[in-house]
């Protein structure tokens, strides 16, 4: 039951995250003190035993890039298989961008057609979960599928940003709708398909010459009525960071919640980041933080509440700063006052500032690098 | 293989009795430092920051923790094709001889060959025993300038302290003309740091010449003081900086200590210089709604919901609500219980303290069993040590082992006491 893994991480969503993803693409959003979102999908397929996967990226791809550079963390550093970073090239038929998420895949057919792995595992980089692929595949097999859609069932959720999916009693996929005004149901795509290598080299032959480059309308909802389609429900936590500012907001701090943290950072298998050889966390004399999570190499000198803060960052003397995102190496002065706010990487903020969102909801954004 | 111009070899064997049940289970080097660090970090840190490459680390005392530690050397970028590190162990040789490692300068002797494929000009002496920063191409450089045989790194130390080290007695130039262990009335105040340069060719012949005298061949004892005797060049090196020898339970204590001063005289967080360390994943650390965390290093995986003040938690350490943690050191994925004190004790790893425990309260009397160890008012435990619920400890006791409540009459444990259960 071999499979080689394919993870989408070419988008920016849109610029649905704003100034969050100017210069960086979703996958490589930070989360959770000192992760990076793809983090998570590039562990699940480790940990499931899936030794070669794909990234194929193309919006900014500078910091993801440098991110996935020594994939040894990921346990991907080997002599047979490993991680391979597509991007769009230039070759002698001319360049194009990846037109959709099916003609990204296609454009880097060669990496389909030299595995020999019957299965493929396609995801997004951009989702925080923990899944088992193995799983997923077994009953792929088990029920003779074609092709095998991952959902879960998110009751009381704004599905209009998901895909909809109508499953049947045994499984099979009935209906399948792109963000729906209507839902038909609660079931959502989680974006995560597992289909046999052939069918899907097969498949994306026909469509691309069509002119059809997308995965979701012109594979899986074109041939619900002629394959196999199958659903997968997965029960777990699943976030997505890419919805949306306040998305990226709320994920990062369901990590101040134990059952999250404990789900992703003390049960095996654990989630693999690039690590940066930080100094453990320092609290001076006079630091007060509280219901936050922290990655190493920071120092508190002022007080911090509720927020996720990333390695590296500075809390002045006399600061307070609640309910808000702090990225690697922002820098609070002397007396700054900062709340429902997301402070990209290395913002700088002198002594005396305020930086006060609207609500967690509409966090204000100070984009990287901002200086007041 | 190509050339190397100088080479590492580290002494990584020693058990380091002097710092208690702390090195039951493993070697010196081993043991944590710092929160997430390890005392070997530091000089294998140094040797890449330094551009040496090529690093032969000698273990002989529990070696299995320092062996998965160091691995193929991943962290501090010394998995290399040509060079990188080497566990050296001591082995069976030809005709069933071969030894333990019976001397600093006998383990070097017995790996000559792992040397000499080497092909170096120079070799670096190392110890696994201190926490510093050093730039070892500095002191190479110099030995070069000089042309000497051998370069000894030196600290100048307090002239009244002086009778504590091995102290390298100099005329114009820092070249040394005697070297003196511990002397009574020291002429000088340029202490050896342990950390030596070596023309690799001088090194080799005294080697093979001392062994047929000293079978115990030491550096200290043999090799510096004959190397002198024949004449040959050797110069004294001034290091300024930091450094401190951990040997002690109350030097490691300290020098843990001045890593969480507001200023710390040793700087961990300048990105120039850093020191690299294994771990498996770097989670986040939490401190929790009614947490207070004061003066303190708190390093990735910790969960507070209690207090801690003054203290050095290593990963995964967890205190629970109501427990107080005060001038202590607490090391990977130990568990301080609901509503527990714990006062200047130093806890290894994985250890379970129970609910209610009070350790480090009462009077300051020297253990026991071991007064000349634990002897500073300091508790210790060693690794995966269980303290059972209600527990009120002393100081100056040592626990190792999974202690039940029997071992507690009326659930006391007087100052200087010990519980030592074989495991």
């Amino acid at each position: 039951m071999k499979a080689i893994g394919i993870i989408l991480a070419g988008g920016n969503n849109d610029g649905r995250l704003g100034a969050l993803t100017d210069h960086r693409a979703a996958a490589a959003l930070p989360i959770g003190s000192c992760y990076r979102a793809i983090d998570f999908t590039l562990s699940n397929m480790s940990s499931s035993g899936i030794g070669k996967v794909a990234v194929l990226t193309q919006f900014n791809s500078r910091s993801l890039r440098d991110h996935l550079m020594s994939s040894k963390w990921w346990d991907f550093g080997r002599k047979q298989g490993g991680l391979f970073v597509f991007t769009p090239y230039t070759s002698k038929e001319g360049s194009t961008w990846f037109r959709g998420t099916a003609d990204s895949i296609y454009q880097n057919m060669t990496f389909l057609k030299r595995s020999n792995e019957e299965y493929v595992v396609i995801t997004s980089g951009d989702s925080i979960y923990k899944m088992d692929y193995k799983k997923v595949i077994k009953e792929h097999v088990a029920k003779g599928a074609d092709i095998t859609v991952v959902y879960q069932n998110m009751a009381g959720k704004d599905l209009s940003k998901f895909g909809v999916m109508e499953v049947a009693e045994d499984g099979r996929l009935m209906g399948f709708e792109e963000k729906p005004a209507q839902p038909k149901s609660e079931n959502a795509s989680l974006g995560i398909y597992v289909i046999s290598r052939t069918l899907l080299i097969n498949l994306l032959e026909q469509a691309i010459p069509e002119g059809k480059y997308d995965l979701v309308k012109d594979i899986i909802i074109r041939f619900i009525p002629t394959l196999k389609i199958y659903g997968y429900e997965y029960n777990g936590y699943w976030n997505s960071v890419g919805a949306g500012t306040a998305a990226y907001f709320a994920a990062n701090m369901d990590f101040l919640n134990k059952e999250v943290r404990d789900h992703f950072v003390s049960e095996y298998p654990y989630i693999a980041t690039k690590p940066k050889d930080e100094p453990p966390a320092k609290f001076n004399r006079g630091a007060d933080v509280k219901d936050t999570i922290t990655g190493s190499g920071s120092i508190f000198d002022g007080k911090v509440e509720h927020c996720v803060v990333f390695r590296k960052v500075r809390v002045g003397v006399g600061a307070v700063v609640k309910n808000s995102i702090l990225m690697e190496g922002v820098q609070i002065g002397e007396g700054c006052v900062v709340e429902n706010a997301i402070l990209d990487k290395d913002v700088v903020l002198s002594a005396g500032q305020k930086v006060i969102g609207a609500s967690v909801e509409e966090p204000a954004v100070l984009k990287k690098g901002t200086v007041l | 293989m190509r050339k190397k111009e100088m080479i590492a070899m580290l002494l990584a064997g020693g058990q380091g009795s002097r710092l208690g049940v702390l090195t039951r289970k493993v070697a010196k080097p081993a043991v944590a430092y710092g929160g997430r660090y390890r005392i070997i970090d530091f000089p294998l840190s140094n040797c890449i920051n330094s551009g040496v490459d090529t690093v032969g680390v000698l273990t002989q005392y529990q070696p299995l923790r320092l062996n998965q530690h160091i691995g193929i050397g991943i962290p501090w970028d010394l998995d290399k094709k040509n060079g990188g590190v080497t566990i050296l162990a001591p082995h069976v040789k030809v005709g069933d001889s071969g030894e333990w490692f019976n001397g600093t300068a006998n383990a070097i002797y017995q790996n000559i060959d792992f040397i000499d494929n080497n092909d170096p000009e120079y070799v670096v002496i190392l110890s696994g025993d201190h926490i510093y920063k050093m730039d070892y191409s500095e002191m190479l450089k110099f030995h070069k300038e000089k042309g000497a045989a051998a370069t000894i790194a030196v600290m100048e130390v307090p002239m009244d302290e002086a009778s504590r080290f091995g102290i390298m007695n100099t005329e114009e130039g820092d070249k040394i003309y005697e070297f003196e262990e511990k002397p009574a009335n020291p002429k000088s105040n340029l202490a050896s740091m342990g950390i030596y340069i070596f023309t690799w060719d001088r090194l080799r012949e005294a080697l093979i010449e001392d062994n047929s005298i000293h079978p115990d061949s030491d550096f200290g004892k043999h090799i510096i003081p004959k190397m002198l005797e024949e004449g040959q060049p050797m110069y004294a090196w001034r290091f300024q900086g930091y450094w401190k020898d951990v040997g002690t339970i109350q030097s490691y204590w300290e020098s843990n200590m001045d890593l969480i001063r507001t200023l710390p005289e040793f700087d961990l967080y300048e990105d120039f210089w850093k020191i690299y360390t294994n771990s498996d994943h770097q989670p986040p650390q939490y401190t929790a709604a009614d947490a207070k965390v004061e003066e303190s290093l708190l390093s990735d995986g910790c969960e507070v919901y209690g207090e801690v003040y003054s203290s050095i938690l290593g990963p995964g350490v967890i205190v629970e609500k109501g427990a107080v943690v005060k001038d202590s050191i607490i090391m990977a994925g130990t568990v301080i219980g609901e509503g527990s004190l714990v006062d200047k004790c130093v806890i290894d790893e994985k250890c379970k303290i129970g609910k209610n425990v009070q350790m480090g309260v009462g009077e300051d009397v020297p253990n026991e069993l071991k007064p000349a160890i634990y002897n500073t008012g300091i508790t210790v435990m060693g690794m995966n040590s269980i303290v059972p619920d209600g527990v009120v400890m002393g100081k100056n006791c040592v626990i190792s082992g999974a202690t039940v409540a029997a071992d507690y009459p009326d659930g006391k444990l007087a100052s200087g006491k010990s519980v030592i259960r074989e495991v």
